[in-house]
């Protein structure tokens, strides 16, 4: 599911379009399984998934299956339908250089809200 | 042709505050009981447009909205430059009580929402007899910082985006797509700084925990409406005020952010409205 990300980020050309000047890798932790997301001027080139031998990425997000799982369902219920409604229940833990997740936050909650159940390529 | 005017009148007020001029843009509808509104940090006025346009609330009270200083159509004081915007509880209350006075307004209605339902918190504490009735809308008494704020005011990051990202999620899911992205756009349009220096009242300086029981309803009624999808001010941090205040009424609105009444009017106005109805 995870690897849908590509197709449904560089499918919307808008939002493509608002990263292009975003070029970074970042690390994306569902429970026990990471994965190395890359983005070349806000089209997503690669979805690697670990576990890895010294990965290197600019910043991490990190929360449990359950969490994503609620995160990504079709109508999330209060607290578990944004990111920054996840790190204020201190679920989603965000760290490393967060410059760069922080200066593009529209772009990386609406590329991660595309894994929604029906949500739109 | 479909051209028409709104029937909002918007002047600007001169008046000194903190021993400074200020230039403070005012907007106001209706005739009738004062509703003064208060609208969320680092936004403006604009917020409370619906209401000024609705009759089932111009018919019978006078709304009125102002940009606080730094905000919306408002000055920043003469040497704002050279100086970091910083919004204390002491000065929040002293503008309110300075417009409502300057507008000679008698015994309003007031109405905030987030830092405007916190400061209603701290008039109703503090300055009841000058109001009718006071209306916080996700009204907290406190909320711990959940991000770096220093992200919302550095070279390297657009503050009108970061702002507008960091509170989009704060819109219920369901509002209309123009009423969220109006309610976003006033957040992408605030001065530098501006949404940092509101939020030193609404993290730090204006936490009203230890003082909220302390509120006497029967000064002042007390009604507190809050949206389930609000992670700022949750609607358990709403009800904790509710439960410490005897006597205040409280409502949780289906549905709805922490921006009601601007991200989804009409829903709004049918929790509000009985409010009014119930003030009268």
């Amino acid at each position: 599911m995870i690897e849908d990300l590509k197709n449904k980020v560089n499918g919307d050309e808008m939002l493509v379009k608002r990263g292009r000047f975003l070029s970074t890798s970042f690390l994306l932790e569902v429970g026990s399984t990471t994965w190395l997301i890359g983005i070349n001027e806000g089209q997503i080139v690669s979805i690697t998934k670990g576990p890895f031998v010294m990965p290197s990425w600019s910043f991490a997000l990190r929360a449990s299956e359950d969490e994503w799982s609620k995160f990504w369902s079709a109508k999330p219920q209060p607290g578990s339908h944004d990111l920054m409604a996840l790190i204020k229940r201190r679920v989603l833990k965000a760290e490393g250089n967060l410059h760069v997740f922080m200066a593009n936050l529209r772009y990386f909650k609406e590329a991660l809200v595309k894994l929604r159940a029906g949500a739109a390529a | 042709m479909t051209a028409r005017f709104e029937s909002t009148i918007g002047r600007y007020l001169h008046l000194d505050l903190f021993g400074r001029k200020h230039r403070i843009y005012v907007e106001e509808a209706g005739q009738g009981t004062p509703l003064l509104c208060l609208h969320t940090a680092g936004a403006d006025g604009r917020q409370y447009r619906a209401l000024m346009n609705d009759e089932r609330v111009t018919a019978g009270h006078r709304v009125i909205a102002f940009d606080m200083p730094w905000h919306g159509k408002s000055s920043p004081p003469a040497g704002w430059h050279n100086e970091e915007y910083q919004l204390t509880s002491a000065q929040y209350t002293e503008m309110i009580l300075a417009v409502s006075e300057a507008l000679e307004l008698d015994k309003p209605i007031v109405m905030g929402c987030s830092i405007g339902g916190r400061i209603v918190l701290h008039l109703a504490l503090e300055h009841p007899e000058h109001f009718r009735a006071i209306i916080g809308l996700q009204a907290g008494a406190h909320v711990d910082p959940y991000y770096d704020l220093n992200f919302l005011h550095r070279p390297d990051v657009h503050g009108g985006e970061v702002c507008a990202a960091i509170v989009s999620g704060l819109v219920g899911p369901d509002a209309p797509d123009a009423d969220r992205w109006e309610t976003l756009w006033h957040y992408m349009q605030g001065g530098p700084g501006v949404f940092k220096g509101d939020l030193y009242f609404y993290k730090i300086d204006g936490d009203i925990r230890a003082r909220v029981a302390q509120i006497d309803t029967s000064k002042c009624p007390l009604f507190l409406l809050s949206g389930e999808y609000d992670y700022s001010c949750t609607p358990e941090e709403t009800m904790a005020v509710a439960n410490s205040v005897k006597g205040s009424h409280v409502t949780i609105m289906k549905g709805l952010g922490h921006f009601p009444m601007s991200e989804d009017p009409e829903k709004f106005l049918s929790y509000l409205l009985p409010v009014l109805q119930d003030i009268k």
